[in-house]
């Protein structure tokens, strides 16, 4: 498994990891933001929160649509075989977002308290619920997937609620938490800054503590999922810098540098993508029981003809994307100030 | 059910739903452009009043045009898995493109339209606008090539593999993407969107004009509106014209069934009003003699190829095809009528004392709504009984592990949770309407005002 070729099919690998990690990077914080949405009560704090991320939210879940687009046309076999076999997981998930992006239009439009309690609740439990799903869809390729002769799933819904993927989840929602926390810090002022300092700090040690533990059990437990790092132990550097962006949060934090704090947690998240394809890579979706019948990059992927094709879409598409998500993030810098175009 | 019912059921649920918001988004966001612009040009503010107004209506759109647009994208995976594998190399492509050029774009400066006015500069937002409305329409292009070539696959591709194993490959990109029907689905398409929105401009204009509110607003929307309307819905004619010549072209079958054609024949005549008595073969109603040969043909005396010509398996479903088709014109033809009557009293000055007129375009919102729901019902039923015309057959394209329980459940899912959406649409719409435009508007502030050498005088306001 280490003959390695900078192909086509290798450069798809590494784009739609790029989206699938811009994914968790962006909506990653605005789900996170939702997760801590409950723990103030005062609605003008509350507001504070949704408009923190009013501007960017619907950008943000583009991604993972074009991530899905991505995986659709590059790796087909993969995009057939997951979609339609965590099909339930997937059409919760599909609910929990659009219950979350109707609770943040929704809420600001009657001022009554249980009309409002009834969208915040929505708003929160959307967001958990996306993040603890996505968190487990991706334990579960981590884990291995029951796939048959043609590829195609052949395990049940309940078995993809394993205590492994729950824990990927339980990990997913406290990174979410924390990076959505350090966010809120950097969008606010005054009481509410204070509360979110106080809360980042909690998030710090929630998510520590499972990453630990999820360290820990997937050395016990999936071995797979540490392999190519035994085989090539210079990869052992990408796990290195991993902790190291972990705690360099902490330190950028006491020192009241948000931005770098945040940029740190973005380096997190970027870092643990990179381990998690580094493993998984050239598997797509493993299949523990018979290996011989796993997705990888080559016997799932589209034509080499089309995946050159989609990498000049890309080529022209990508950088416009990236400057004007730059440009978008640089207008809407700056604390939260609530006015009438507010939510 | 068996499964293949119900996913189709829950397909075409999701999608018609989704397919009311884009094509308002569409629409708005060229009425945004053409409202803006002129603002820009002539200073007037109430033309940034009323773009104002328009960008909440249509954040509106957009975001539930997101909401659902995402279960779409995911649907094509977890029911038509083995289309998804037979297709991902032609169709995924479209759709990752229309990911790339056309949701960012959109989503990105939507921030800016909405967000933005008092942190960026008159021209930056004029320039988001554009660039919301391009996004917009790129969305079209990217999703009417990938329909467009499950319809008429033309050359662009080939087939890889036998049985479970086979698939459809790129043989040559723009033969794909302007294949046979591309052209003259896209243009119909981008005016049944065009239409949409000016008719949602209207109804709401002609509202507040029958209720004394925000007359000068409405009036200035209103113009724009049955201006846009006007000239979208004759170009929606001309364009469904081609595309129907299109249709008899690549889809004979298809043509027949919208015609309820049993039996190929010379100057054969066109349907105006009536239904079809599948027993008999036959159209009972009005009909115009030699008409459809002259539509598809050219020519009075040309023969139009009957539904007998192929073999029962391979029909559409008749009655519905006829029916969704003959709806559409209809629409289509109401939409003409009202908005040239609708211009001609406005032109003149008379529209607000005809209270029947406005009433008539308060309610004329339907129209394009029917008309885009019904044209894609004929599009989409008349395919039948292919997923990809002539290549692959709908049966064949579902996943192979999902059981029909499991679909029941998401169908349920999907049923609450756009009702609730729909009543969210609806509640925020009023919401937006009953507010109608801010006076504050009328004297932008900040970044947005014009400097003093440059502000108009009073009377042009």
């Amino acid at each position: 498994m280490n003959t390695f070729h900078f192909d086509l099919n290798f450069i798809w690998f590494l784009l739609i990891g790029v989206l699938f990690t811009g994914y968790a990077m962006l909506d990653g914080f605005d789900l996170g933001i939702g997760a801590l949405h409950l723990f103030t009560r005062k609605d003008e704090e509350r507001r504070v929160l949704i408009n923190s991320i009013g501007p960017v939210w619907d950008g943000n879940e583009v991604w993972l649509v074009t991530g899905g687009g991505a995986l659709f046309a590059a790796f087909p076999d993969v995009y057939a075989t997951v979609f339609s076999g965590f099909y339930l997981a997937l059409i919760l998930l599909l609910v929990a977002l659009i219950f979350r992006a109707v609770a943040i239009e929704f809420r600001s439009k009657q001022p009554m308290r249980w009309w409002r309690q009834m969208w915040d609740v929505s708003f929160a439990g959307g967001s958990i619920l996306a993040a603890l799903l996505i968190g487990a869809a991706l334990g579960n390729i981590a884990w291995g997937v029951p796939l048959d002769e043609h590829g195609e799933f052949a395990g049940t819904f309940l078995g993809l609620l394993t205590p492994y993927p729950l824990l990927v989840g339980l990990t997913t929602l406290a990174l979410f938490m924390m990076h959505g926390a350090i966010y809120g810090v950097m969008k606010t002022e005054g009481e509410l800054h204070d509360k979110l300092r106080e809360w980042t700090r909690r998030c710090i040690i929630f998510f520590v503590i499972c990453a630990v533990t999820l360290t820990m059990a997937t050395l016990l437990y999936v071995p797979h999922m540490a392999a190519r790092m035994r085989d090539c132990p210079w990869l052992f550097s990408v796990a290195l810098l991993n902790m190291l962006a972990i705690a360099n949060i902490p330190r950028e934090f006491h020192h009241g540098r948000d931005h770098m704090a945040f940029l740190s947690s973005c380096g997190a998240i970027i870092t643990l993508m990179a381990l998690f394809a580094l493993n998984l890579f050239p598997n797509l979706v493993f299949s523990p029981r018979h290996p011989e019948h796993s997705l990888t990059i080559y016997n799932a992927a589209s034509s080499p003809r089309t995946l050159g094709i989609m990498l000049v879409i890309a080529g022209i598409g990508v950088p416009a994307v990236l400057a004007y998500t730059v440009c978008i993030y640089w207008i809407f810098r700056g604390k939260v100030k609530l006015d009438r175009l507010s939510y | 059910m068996d499964v293949l019912t119900l996913s189709r059921i829950q397909f075409g649920g999701t999608i018609a739903f989704h397919y009311i918001y884009p094509p308002l988004s569409i629409g708005l966001g060229l009425l945004l452009v053409i409202m803006e612009g002129l603002w820009l040009k002539t200073g007037n503010n109430l033309y940034h009043q009323m773009a104002r107004f328009w960008t909440r209506v249509f954040a509106l759109t957009f975001a539930i045009g997101v909401a659902t647009g995402i279960v779409m994208e995911f649907e094509f995976g977890t029911n038509w898995a083995t289309y998804s594998r037979f297709v991902g190399d032609v169709f995924g492509s479209a759709l990752a493109a229309e990911g790339i050029f056309a949701f960012f774009l959109e989503s990105g400066f939507l921030a800016v339209l909405m967000f933005g006015w008092d942190k960026v500069g008159r021209k930056t937002h004029f320039f988001s606008t554009c660039m919301v409305c391009l996004g917009a329409h790129f969305s079209a292009v990217w999703i009417v090539v990938a329909n467009s070539w499950m319809q008429t696959p033309g050359r662009g591709y080939h087939i890889v593999g036998h049985g479970l194993q086979s698939r459809a490959e790129i043989t040559d990109f723009w033969q794909l993407i302007f294949n046979p029907s591309t052209l003259q689905r896209l243009g119909h398409t981008v005016c049944g969107a065009w239409c949409a929105g000016a008719f949602l401009v209207i109804s709401v204009s002609a509202w507040y004009l029958l209720r004394g509110r925000h007359v000068d607003f409405a009036r200035q929307s209103l113009k724009f509106g049955l201006l846009v309307a006007l000239g979208a819905s004759l170009l929606q004619a001309v364009t469904g014209h081609i595309s129907a010549q299109g249709v008899a072209k690549n889809q004979p079958a298809k043509l027949a069934a919208f015609e309820g054609l049993y039996n190929t024949t010379s100057n054969a005549p066109l349907v105006i009003l009536g239904y079809v008595d599948e027993k008999n073969q036959k159209v009972v109603g009005l009909t115009a003699p030699e008409l459809l040969s002259f539509m598809t043909h050219n020519d009075f005396h040309s023969p139009v190829i009957g539904l007998n010509d192929f073999k029962p398996e391979d029909r559409p479903p008749v009655t519905p095809c006829f029916l969704f088709f003959h709806g559409m014109v209809g629409s289509g033809l109401a939409m003409i009528g009202l908005s040239a009557l609708g211009f001609l009293y406005f032109y003149r000055g008379t529209l607000q004392e005809r209270r029947w007129l406005l009433w008539l375009l308060v309610l004329s919102v339907l129209l394009p709504q029917i008309a885009n729901q019904l044209g894609w019902f004929a599009a989409e039923v008349g395919r039948q009984p292919w997923i990809v015309y002539g290549v692959m057959r709908t049966p064949e394209g579902l996943s192979a592990v999902v059981q029909a329980h499991t679909v029941v459940a998401s169908l349920i899912l999907f049923t609450l949770i756009y009702f609730l959406l729909f009543a969210v649409f609806i509640y925020l719409l009023n919401d937006k309407i009953q507010h109608g435009p801010h006076e504050d508007d009328l004297i932008p502030a900040g970044k947005l005002a014009l400097p003093m050498s440059q502000r108009p005088t009073t009377e042009s306001q």
